[in-house]
């Protein structure tokens, strides 16, 4: 009877969800209600966490309440710190929440709500929900090392070297094309620039509050830099305004990315307490308070979804970025439903923070639902605009051409009807000058939260709801970008490190500055590619980043299904063997297409070849034929980092699947690196608040 | 209502670091108390280098 009592809500979620699923996916031609995706989104991730997650913890990972974890073991009032699970969950989804899951389903939406919306909620919940908490597992069973040193220690020096570089091209992919996000959306707004430059000298007065006027003073410092902040979006009107002002902020993209370069060099060799603390807790305040905001909105007045559930550009033909649904959906959406960076978190900071093993399902498996939850909300903002002006803002001018009336001519012809009075309608009640081609994702968000908000509060502040929500993503992807720089940078000093001694010192200057100015040019070579690139950078760029993180996954997949193997639970080995295999598909088969595809849209080798055609028979523009040898460079350069993401992954791989098979024949093996169990000693109260 | 107001702000002051030198005078007091190997820290100290460690290493994702 008891046992029944306990099944019916379970049953109930189960009918609902189902329900609320086939809703969104058998919708056809009637528009739905926005409703409908959070209920189904809540209702799988509810019975997912229940019991899968909980079958998970008692029955592969047998997580063990009583033995020490290495933030009791090692507590040093410090960096290891027995913490509450609250707090902990809050620091770890702090951590792993980045532009990613804005920016992916955005993009993605271009396939229609659909496929995107299925992928972010099943890819999590066997996916990148299992990634987070196996990783972290593993890692708090290890003295919370790291990813890099886990492989190395299970599998062998191939693994960790594997990781080690795959993490560093990540990064520096990563910084690029969100640098080239920043960039799209101040381009010619004198507002959004204003806004966007100001966070830099808010951050640190706030860096300097805390640490001289008021030292330790967090949330006092937090409290005046967040009104400086929202100052800082209503000022940005008066700039507008202002005829000379404007101009100092009216700027090419070229320009803007010289300055975004000289930020991140300048952020990562000046003090973190000066500019990098203090603008992550400001990002992090804004982050926890918009998506909040934006959760409330989504919820009270349930939006309609005018985009299509699939749209024809399935076929490959899309125009934000080329490639067919197979498997450029996967690869887009990365960090939404899995992302491979989540398992450098998971083997950093939060395991260290971590007081019992019983907390590993909530932070690790729980973290990843709620960056899930958000990526289904920044779906929801890219799909209550109208089709056509979504496509008018993010498709680039080398697919509709720079003319209005010729772009919203070409996008009708697709079925989605779109005028230049709309889009200048638009414009002008997000205080902008044009929304066309304002390619990258951050511009179409802003424009689907500030209509969302603005029919909650009022559309007379719908230019400053937008200005708002581009400040809000600007500031924490500026703060992954130079929080990014600066792990680059030491990174590649403890690399260089090991060939001369004196440039691993973190703290010589002229080290700083090398490799400061090295992992810049890396990265800043990717944007400035990006912004030249008439057909909006992203196409190239944001595939090559969903590559190379999805890579990343597969590489931490490897080391879990490899550790479970050598733990003799080969039987459970399928949890992280069955997301590893579906990565192995979908990286291998996208890097394959980007590599050899005839079609100029995905394949790097042709668009080369095509664009060198072009040169050699004079047919480019003056203006094109100037730029066109560096994009022939870069997309040759691009088709040979794609080739190295592929060796790299499969290398792994076959190390991985080495070491499994030499276990299960009982050959010799690394031994594992589990610490040996330690009983408990923390009174439940006393520590856990 | 009252009590989970301050619930609220001591979650927020933990998440934040708002608290952690009160942190680190219980972790002193219970560790460290008359040992001369560690001196207790002003406010200040404390916080230079709580700040300058928890920015060592990867703390930001995409």
């Amino acid at each position: 009877m008891n046992k029944l009592v306990k099944t019916i809500p379970w049953l109930l979620i189960a009918v609902l969800g189902a329900f609320a699923l086939s809703a969104i996916a058998l919708n056809r031609g009637e528009n739905v209600s926005a409703l409908w995706f959070i209920t189904a989104a809540l209702c799988v991730y509810a019975l997912a966490y229940r019991f899968y997650a909980a079958w998970l913890a008692a029955t592969v990972l047998v997580l063990d309440e009583s033995r020490a974890t290495p933030a009791e073991r090692l507590d040093n009032g410090r960096d290891f710190v027995p913490t509450h699970k609250w707090i902990v969950f809050g620091h770890h989804f702090a951590a792993i929440a980045g532009p990613g899951p804005l920016v992916g389903p955005t993009l993605a939406a271009q396939f229609g709500y659909l496929p995107g919306t299925l992928w972010i909620i099943l890819g999590a919940v066997i996916g990148g929900c299992v990634q987070d908490m196996v990783i972290l597992f593993l890692s708090t069973r290890r003295n919370a090392r790291s990813l890099g040193q886990m492989a190395r220690d299970e599998l062998g020096p191939l693994g960790g070297t594997a990781a080690l570089i795959g993490t560093f091209t990540i990064m520096i992919i990563l910084i690029a094309v969100l640098g080239l996000i920043v960039v799209n959306a101040m381009k010619h707004s004198p507002w959004a620039t204003f806004t966007v430059s100001a966070t830099i000298p808010i951050a640190m007065i706030v860096g300097i509050y805390m640490r001289y006027l008021r030292p330790g003073q967090v949330l006092e410092a937090s409290l005046i830099g967040v009104l400086l902040l929202l100052l800082s979006v209503v000022g940005g009107r008066y700039i507008d305004a202002d005829e000379t002002l404007r101009v100092i902020f009216d700027r090419e993209g070229l320009t803007l990315a010289w300055w975004i370069m000289a930020y991140g060099f300048a952020a990562a060799i000046l003090p973190v307490w000066l500019l990098l603390a203090p603008r992550d807790y400001l990002s992090t305040y804004m982050k926890a308070g918009t998506i909040t905001l934006l959760a409330v909105a989504i919820i009270t007045l349930q939006p309609t979804i005018k985009m299509p559930a699939i749209t024809p550009f399935i076929d490959g033909t899309g125009p934000i970025f080329g490639g067919k649904l197979f498997p450029f959906v996967f690869i887009t959406i990365a960090c939404g439903a899995i992302s491979g960076f989540h398992s450098l978190i998971a083997s950093g900071t939060t395991p260290k923070l971590l007081s019992n093993e019983r907390d590993i399902r909530m932070i690790g498996y729980g973290g990843m639902l709620l960056e899930s939850f958000v990526a289904i909300m920044a779906m929801i903002a890219a799909t209550v605009l109208e089709p056509g002006v979504f496509f008018a803002i993010n498709s680039g001018v080398g697919v509709v051409g720079a003319d209005a009336a010729t772009a919203v001519a070409k996008i009708s012809s697709w079925g989605y009807p779109v005028t230049v009075e709309q889009m200048q309608l638009l414009a002008k009640q997000m205080g902008e000058e044009s929304l066309f081609a304002r390619t990258g994702g951050a511009p179409s968000l802003a424009v689907g939260m500030a209509s969302i908000f603005g029919s909650a509060f009022g559309e007379s502040l719908l230019a400053l709801w937008y200005h708002f929500a581009i400040m809000f993503e600007a500031i924490f992807i500026l703060t992954t970008l130079d929080a990014g720089t600066r792990v680059g940078r030491f990174m590649l000093q403890d690399m260089l490190g090991n060939i001369w001694p004196k440039m691993g010192e973190t703290s010589w200057t002229p080290s700083v500055i090398l490799t400061s100015a090295l992992v810049v040019s890396g990265w800043g070579y990717f944007l400035y590619i990006g912004v030249i690139d008439p057909n909006g950078g992203v196409n190239i760029l944001w595939p090559l980043f969903g590559i190379a993180n999805q890579m990343l996954a597969a590489i931490a997949l490897c080391v879990a299904t490899g550790i479970l193997i050598k733990s003799g639970k080969q039987k459970y080995a399928w949890v992280t063997g069955l997301p590893l295999t579906w990565l192995i598909i979908i990286t291998s088969t996208a890097a394959y297409q980007k590599i050899a595809s005839t079609d100029i849209r995905i394949g790097f080798f042709a668009a080369a070849n095509d664009l060198s055609d072009k040169l050699a028979a004079g047919s480019l523009s003056l203006e094109k034929a100037k730029i066109a040898p560096k994009l022939i460079f870069n997309l040759q350069f691009d088709a040979w980092l794609t080739v190295f993401f592929v060796i790299l992954l499969w290398l792994i791989v076959f190390d991985m699947l080495r070491v499994a098979v030499r276990t299960l024949n009982g050959l010799p093996v690394l031994p594992l690196t589990e610490s040996p169990h330690s009983p408990s000693r923390l009174v439940e109260d006393w520590v856990r608040d | 209502m009252l009590s989970s107001f301050k619930k609220a702000w001591r979650l927020l002051r933990r998440l934040s670091g708002d608290d952690a030198y009160e942190q680190y005078l219980t972790h002193y007091a219970l560790k460290h108390s008359g040992n001369d190997e560690h001196p207790l820290l002003s406010k200040a100290e404390f916080f230079k280098q709580w700040q300058d460690e928890k920015w060592n290493g990867i703390k930001r994702c995409c």
